[in-house]
C-alpha cells in the first residue's frame, strides 16, 4: 500500500499527471460548450455577438482546468482558508463599494474584469469546510463546539450574499454548505435542529427582501397575477417550451426566442429556447449531459482517497447540481425566477471561469487522489 | 486507521444518497418538462401563435357605381402616399429637407411629422405626404436613393368621372369619424371610406363589400416581421343607377347659371333618369378632407351648393299646385267638370281681399279653363268649396308633402297643411288658410322630386315611386316595370280632365305656356306653370303700376315652376323645373322644361338598351349633347307654325312664337297681402327663399 502511493508519487511528472487527467470528463464539459455554442448561436441568430465568445472563454477555461489539474492539491489545501478570507473581504468589498445590476450590489470591478465575490465564494466556502473536516476526526465532528467555526463559515457569507440581495446564489451556498457538512458525517438529527427554525424566519426573511424578489415569489405563486410584468418571463417561458413539443421547431425557428417574446434568452432562458428548438428530446438530452457531469463530479468524489479531495469534489460537484437544478426548475416554472445562468451553456464571462475555476479544482482533486497527506490529516 | 475507515464509509454512504437525491431532482424536472412541452404543449403551442400572428383587416375596393348604361359614375383609382420609417433613415432632418426639394412640405407639415416620428417606435411608418400625385411619386421613386427611410404606400381613391355634375346624387366618401368607428368596428380598417351622401350614403353597406384580411408575424415590439398569409377582400357590389348621364349633362346645361333644380322621371315606373341641382360641388374633395375655407364658403353661400334641391329644397309649388285641388274637389263632389266660376280680379272673404294675378279678372271660367289660364279666384273658390283636408288627402296621394320613400338620403318631406296640423302647431284654421292653399302658397312646401312624382302619378294614374337604384350587385331591383307600382284611387275621369287643362296650357291658344310647346305637332307636352312667391306682395306695391316683382333684389323675386309631362297621348316622361328666383314660371322655368324634355324624348333613355357613345362620357363639362331630333325642330318655335292634332276638347289654333310671359306672371303676384301677413310664413320662414333654411347635408 504504502509502496503504491510512493511510486505513484514519484511518477508525478507533468506527463504522468496529464495521463491522469479525466479525458472523458474534459470531453463532456465540451459537449456541454458544443450546447452551448448551438444554443448562443440561435440566441444570437449566428454565430455574433455571443456564440464566438463562448467558445473563446471555453477554450481559455479549458486551459485554466488543465493548469488547475496539475496543482497538487495539498498545495490548494493550504491555499483554503486564504482564498475563503479573500473571498470574504471582497464580498464586504462588494456591500459597500459594488457596482448595482437590478438594484442589488453584485459585483466589483477589477482591472476591467467583473469579479462576481458570491462566486468565488461558493468555491472558496467549499475549500474551506472541507479543509476543516479533512482534519476532524470522527470524535470530533461529534461536538458541537467544533460544528461553530464552520457554520459560522457559511452563515457570514450567506448572510452578506442574502443582504446583496441575491437569494438564488445565498440559497445555493447554504445548500452546498449543508451538503458537505452531511457529507463529512454531521449527524442527522443537527440539520433538523438548524432546519427546525426555517418555516418561523421565512416571513422575516421575506420582509426584508427587496421588492423586486418579493415580485417574483409572488409571481411564482400565481404567474397570472401580472401577465405582462413580473410574471410575463414565466408565461413565456412556458408557452415556448410548449411550443416546442417533442421534436421542438427547428434550429432557428423558435418563434418565442426568434420574436423577442421570451426574455434575456441568452442567459437566464437559455433553457428554454433550447427545448422550443429540439424540443422535448432536445431538453432530456441536455439534462442528460448536465446530469452526467453531476454524477461524474460525484464519482470523482467517491474515488477520491482523502478527506478534503472528497468533500471537494463533492461540493463541487453540489454546487454544479444546484446551478442546474434552480436555473431548469425556474425556466419550468417550478421555483421562483432567479437569476441563476445554466453553466456552461448561457452567455457570460464571469459566471464562465468561476464555474472552470470549480472543474479545475474538481480535476485537481481526480489527477491527486491518491496522495497522502502529512500527518496532520493522518495522525488523528 | 480504524477511524479513517469509518469517516470514509460515512462518507460513501451519503455521497451515494445525495446523488439518488440529485438523480430523483433530475428526474423531477425531466417529467416536469415532459408536462409543459408533451402534456400540455398543446395549449401553448396555441399561445406562441396567439403571441406571434398578428391578423389585420385590409379594406376591400369599394363598389363602382354605374349609370342605367353601364357608364362609371364612381370608381376607384391607385393613388400613393410617402411614408417615412424612422429607423431607416440615417437623419430624418436631412431626409425631410432632401424630401422637401422634391415636394415642397409646409413648416406645418414638417412639425407634424416630426411629432409623429417622436411619438411611436422607431420602425413605425409615418404619413409624410398623402395624396401624391403620379409624377410626385415618379420624382420620389428617382430619388430614393437619397431619400433613406421614405418609402411609397399605394392605396385606393374614390373618383367620380362626373364630378360636380352627378355630385348631388351619387354624393361622397369620407374617411370614418371616431364616432362611426365606435359604432362599427369594422370601420377601424386602414384607408376605409364611408358614403357620407346621396348613393354613396344609401348603399354603404353593399357598396363597401368584405374586408380581407392579411396575416402578419410580429415580434415582442409589434414590429411586423413578415406577411404570412393574404386573402383580399370580396370587391363591393355594383351598383346600377336609373340615371342616364348623357341627359343629366343635357340638363345641367339648360339649367345654366341658376340656382335651380330639375327631375326627369320615366312616368311609368318612377325611374329617375336626370337629377340636377346646381350650383353644385366636386364630390372628390371630401377624399381627403375639406378645408375650413372651401366648407364655409360651401355653406355661406346663398345658392346652397352642397343641398341636393331636388330632395332637399322646399318651395311653395304656387300653381302647379292646381291640378291636385282640382281633383280634390271632383272627388268631393265640391266641383263639377261643367261647373263654372266666375272672375273678378278677386275675391273677397270677410274682410280680406283675395287678388288674381289678372288685375281685371278672367271672367267665368269653367275647371278646363281655370287651369289653362292658372286663375288664382277659380282655384280660391274651388278650395273654399272642397276644404283643406280633402285638398291634403289627395296631395299625399300625389306624393306631395310626405316623406316619400326614395333611396337617397337626405330627402325633406315638405308639408301639406291640414287643420290637425294646424292645431298641432298652436294656432287655429283659418279659411283664408284653405283659399292661398288653392294656388299653392301658404304653409305647403314640396320638392322638385315632389312634383316630377305627383306629375308621373297625374300623367299615369300610377302611384309609382321615384327611385334612383336600378340594379344592385347585378340583380335588377323592383319597381323597374309598370305593373310594379298600383293604381291610384281616384277616378280614371277626374285625371283626364286635369290632364286636358294641361295640355291647354301648353298647346291652347291663350293658355299660360306656350313657351313649352313642343316643336313636332305629333308629340305633345302637357304642364302647367307656378310662381311662388318668398315674400308678401304689399299694398303700394300691387297699386304701383310699376310694379315688376323682376326688379326685386334676387332673393326677394318669386321662384319659378314649370312641371310636365310628355307624350301627351302616351305619357312616358315627367319633368319638374324650379328655379330659384326665377321671377316667372312661364317665362323662366317653362322654356327649360321645354328643352329638357326635347331632348329627353330625342334620347328615349327608357328604350335606349345600347348607350351609343356612352363610353366616351367622361367630358368634365356640362355641354348639350348631340340630338337625335333634326336641330330645325329645337330652340324656338318659328312663328306661324300651326299646332294640329287637336286633343279632346282642346282649340287647336295657331299661336305665335312670341307670346311671352310678363303677363303670364303665373299665380305668385296674386297673393293679396293680407294673407301672406297672416298665414303664409309658418314655415316658409320669409325672405331668403326656402334653400336657405337647410342644413349641412351631414
Amino acid at each position: 500500500m504504502m509502496d503504491r502511493r510512493l511510486i505513484r508519487e514519484a511518477s508525478f511528472d507533468l506527463g504522468g499527471k496529464l495521463w491522469q487527467v479525466s479525458w472523458i470528463y474534459m470531453l463532456l464539459l465540451c459537449a456541454l460548450a458544443g450546447v452551448g455554442y448551438v444554443a448562443l448561436f440561435s440566441a444570437g441568430g449566428s454565430p455574433e455577438p455571443y456564440a464566438t465568445r463562448h467558445v473563446m472563454r471555453f477554450a481559455i477555461g479549458i486551459g485554466i482546468v488543465l493548469a488547475m489539474a496539475l496543482i497538487d492539491i495539498r498545495v490548494l489545501a493550504k491555499l483554503s482558508w486564504p482564498a475563503y478570507f479573500v473571498s470574504l473581504a471582497l464580498l464586504l468589498v462588494v456591500a459597500r463599494y459594488g457596482h448595482v445590476g437590478k438594484g442589488a450590489q453584485r459585483w466589483i470591478e477589477f482591472g476591467g474584469l467583473q469579479v462576481q465575490p458570491s462566486e468565488l465564494m461558493k468555491l472558496a466556502l467549499v475549500m474551506a469546510l472541507a479543509s476543516w473536516f479533512h482534519r476532524a476526526s470522527w470524535e470530533r465532528i461529534g461536538n458541537p463546539l467544533f460544528l461553530i467555526p464552520p457554520v459560522l463559515a457559511v452563515l457570514v457569507p450567506v448572510g452578506l450574499i442574502l443582504k446583496q440581495p441575491n437569494l438564488g446564489t445565498a440559497v445555493i451556498v447554504a445548500v452546498v454548505g449543508a451538503a458537505v457538512f452531511f457529507a463529512a458525517g454531521v449527524r442527522w438529527w443537527k440539520f433538523l435542529l438548524v432546519a427546525a427554525p426555517v418555516p418561523f424566519l421565512a416571513p422575516l426573511v421575506f420582509a426584508h427582501m427587496h421588492d423586486y424578489q418579493q415580485a417574483r415569489i409572488l409571481t411564482f405563486l400565481h404567474p397570472e397575477r401580472d401577465p405582462l410584468g413580473a410574471g410575463y418571463n414565466i408565461i413565456q417561458s412556458k408557452i415556448a417550451l410548449g411550443s416546442g413539443g417533442m421534436w421542438g421547431q427547428g434550429f432557428l425557428q423558435g418563434t418565442q426566442g426568434h420574436l423577442d417574446f421570451l426574455p434575456e434568452k441568452q442567459t437566464d432562458f437559455i433553457f428554454t429556447m433550447i427545448g422550443e428548438e429540439f424540443g422535448l428530446v432536445g431538453g432530456l438530452a441536455v439534462m442528460g449531459l448536465l446530469g452526467l457531469i453531476v454524477i461524474g463530479g460525484m464519482a470523482i468524489a467517491l474515488r477520491c482517497r482523502h478527506q478534503y479531495g472528497r468533500l471537494l469534489a463533492l461540493g463541487i460537484a453540489m454546487n454544479f447540481f444546484m446551478y442546474v437544478f434552480v436555473n431548469i426548475a425556474m425556466v419550468m416554472g417550478v421555483i421562483p425566477v432567479g437569476g441563476v445562468p445554466l453553466p456552461l451553456i448561457s452567455h457570460g464571462g464571469s459566471a464562465m471561469f468561476t464555474v472552470m475555476i470549480g472543474f479545475g479544482l474538481l480535476m485537481s482533486v481526480h489527477v491527486h487522489r491518491d496522495v497522502v497527506f502529512g500527518q496532520a490529516s493522518e495522525g488523528r | 486507521m480504524k477511524r479513517e475507515v469509518r469517516r470514509t464509509g460515512v462518507f460513501t454512504r451519503r455521497a451515494l444518497l445525495l446523488m439518488g437525491g440529485q438523480v430523483a431532482v433530475l428526474g423531477g424536472l425531466a417529467a416536469r418538462l415532459y408536462q409543459v412541452q408533451i402534456l400540455e404543449g398543446g395549449r401553448y403551442a396555441t399561445l406562441a401563435e396567439a403571441n406571434r400572428v398578428s391578423q389585420r383587416a385590409v379594406a376591400a375596393p369599394r363598389g363602382r357605381i354605374l349609370d342605367r348604361f353601364g357608364t362609371t359614375v364612381a370608381g376607384n383609382k391607385l393613388t400613393w402616399r410617402a411614408v417615412l420609417i424612422a429607423e431607416q433613415a440615417r437623419d430624418v432632418d436631412a431626409t425631410l429637407d432632401t424630401f422637401g426639394r422634391i415636394v415642397p412640405l409646409e413648416d406645418r407639415e414638417r412639425a407634424r411629422i416630426l411629432r409623429d416620428v417622436r411619438r411611436h417606435r422607431r420602425f413605425i411608418p409615418v404619413l409624410v405626404r398623402d395624396f401624391l400625385g403620379w409624377d410626385e411619386m415618379a420624382r420620389i421613386e428617382v430619388n430614393a436613393t437619397e431619400l433613406p427611410g421614405i418609402m411609397i404606400d399605394v392605396g385606393t381613391t374614390r373618383v367620380y368621372p362626373f364630378g360636380e355634375q352627378l355630385s348631388h346624387v351619387v354624393g361622397y366618401v369620407a374617411p370614418p369619424n371616431e364616432q362611426d368607428v365606435a359604432n362599427d368596428p369594422q370601420l377601424a380598417l386602414p384607408g376605409i371610406r364611408i358614403g357620407r351622401a346621396g348613393m354613396e350614403k344609401q348603399h354603404d353597406v353593399a357598396l363597401r363589400g368584405n374586408a380581407g384580411e392579411v396575416q402578419f408575424e410580429v415580434n415582442a415590439y409589434g414590429r411586423v416581421i413578415r406577411e404570412l398569409d393574404r386573402q383580399e377582400g370580396v370587391q363591393g357590389a355594383e351598383v346600377g343607377l336609373t340615371i342616364d348621364t348623357q341627359l343629366q349633362r343635357t340638363v345641367l346645361g339648360h339649367l345654366g347659371n341658376e340656382s335651380a333644380s330639375a327631375v326627369v322621371l320615366d312616368c311609368t315606373n318612377g325611374e329617375v333618369l336626370a337629377m340636377a341641382s346646381t350650383p353644385s360641388f366636386d364630390p372628390s374633395l371630401f377624399n381627403s378632407g375639406v378645408s375650413q375655407a372651401q366648407w364655409v364658403e360651401w355653406t355661406k353661400n346663398r345658392r346652397a351648393p352642397l343641398i341636393n334641391k331636388s330632395v332637399a329644397g322646399l318651395y311653395a309649388p304656387g300653381s302647379t299646385f292646381k291640378m291636385a285641388v282640382a281633383i280634390a274637389a271632383l272627388e268631393a263632389g265640391a266641383l263639377k267638370s261643367t261647373d263654372t266660376i266666375e272672375c273678378p280680379g278677386f275675391l273677397d272673404l270677410g274682410d280680406t281681399r283675395f287678388h288674381c294675378w289678372k288685375k281685371y279678372g278672367h271672367g267665368s271660367l269653367n275647371l278646363r279653363g281655370g287651369l289653362k289660364n292658372s286663375c288664382d279666384v277659380f282655384f280660391y273658390e274651388t278650395a273654399r268649396r272642397t276644404g283643406i283636408d280633402r285638398i291634403a288627402a289627395v296631395a299625399h296621394q300625389f306624393g306631395l308633402g310626405i316623406d316619400l320613400p326614395v333611396d337617397l338620403p337626405g330627402g325633406r318631406p315638405g308639408l301639406i297643411p291640414t287643420r290637425e296640423w294646424r292645431i298641432g302647431q298652436g294656432g287655429h284654421w283659418n279659411i283664408g288658410d284653405t283659399v292661398v292653399s288653392g294656388i299653392g302658397q301658404g304653409y305647403i312646401q314640396v320638392t322638385p322630386l315632389q312634383l316630377a312624382t305627383y306629375v308621373a302619378r297625374v300623367a299615369t294614374g300610377r302611384a309609382v315611386q321615384p327611385h334612383l337604384t336600378r340594379n344592385l350587385g347585378g340583380v335588377l331591383q323592383r319597381g323597374a316595370r309598370p305593373a310594379d307600382w298600383p293604381g291610384l284611387v281616384m277616378p280614371v275621369r277626374d285625371l283626364q280632365m286635369v290632364r286636358e287643362g294641361m295640355w291647354a296650357v301648353v298647346n291652347e291658344q291663350g293658355g299660360t305656356a306656350p313657351q313649352a310647346r313642343l316643336p313636332d305637332p305629333k308629340v305633345q307636352l302637357a304642364g302647367k306653370t307656378g310662381s311662388s312667391q318668398v315674400r308678401r306682395v304689399s299694398r303700394e306695391q300691387r297699386e304701383d303700376t310699376n310694379f315688376d316683382s323682376a326688379k326685386l333684389p334676387w332673393e326677394f323675386r318669386p321662384h319659378a315652376l314649370f312641371v310636365a309631362f310628355a307624350p301627351y297621348d302616351a305619357p312616358r316622361y315627367a319633368v319638374s323645373v324650379v328655379i330659384e328666383h326665377g321671377n316667372a314660371g312661364a317665362a323662366a322655368a317653362a322654356p327649360v322644361a321645354r328643352d329638357i324634355m326635347i331632348d329627353t324624348l330625342g334620347r328615349d333613355p327608357s328604350n335606349r338598351t345600347h348607350p351609343p357613345g356612352a363610353e366616351v362620357a367622361q367630358g368634365p363639362m356640362p355641354a348639350p349633347m348631340p340630338l337625335a331630333m333634326p336641330a330645325s325642330m329645337r330652340g324656338p318655335m318659328p312663328p306661324g307654325v300651326s299646332t294640329l292634332g287637336a286633343r279632346p276638347g282642346g282649340t287647336p289654333g295657331g299661336i305665335p312664337g312670341g307670346v311671352s310671359g310678363s303677363a303670364a306672371n303665373g299665380a305668385g303676384g296674386g297673393v293679396p297681402d293680407g294673407v301672406a301677413n297672416g298665414g303664409s310664413r309658418g314655415i316658409q320662414g320669409g325672405a331668403p327663399g326656402a334653400a336657405s333654411g337647410l342644413g349641412r347635408p351631414r
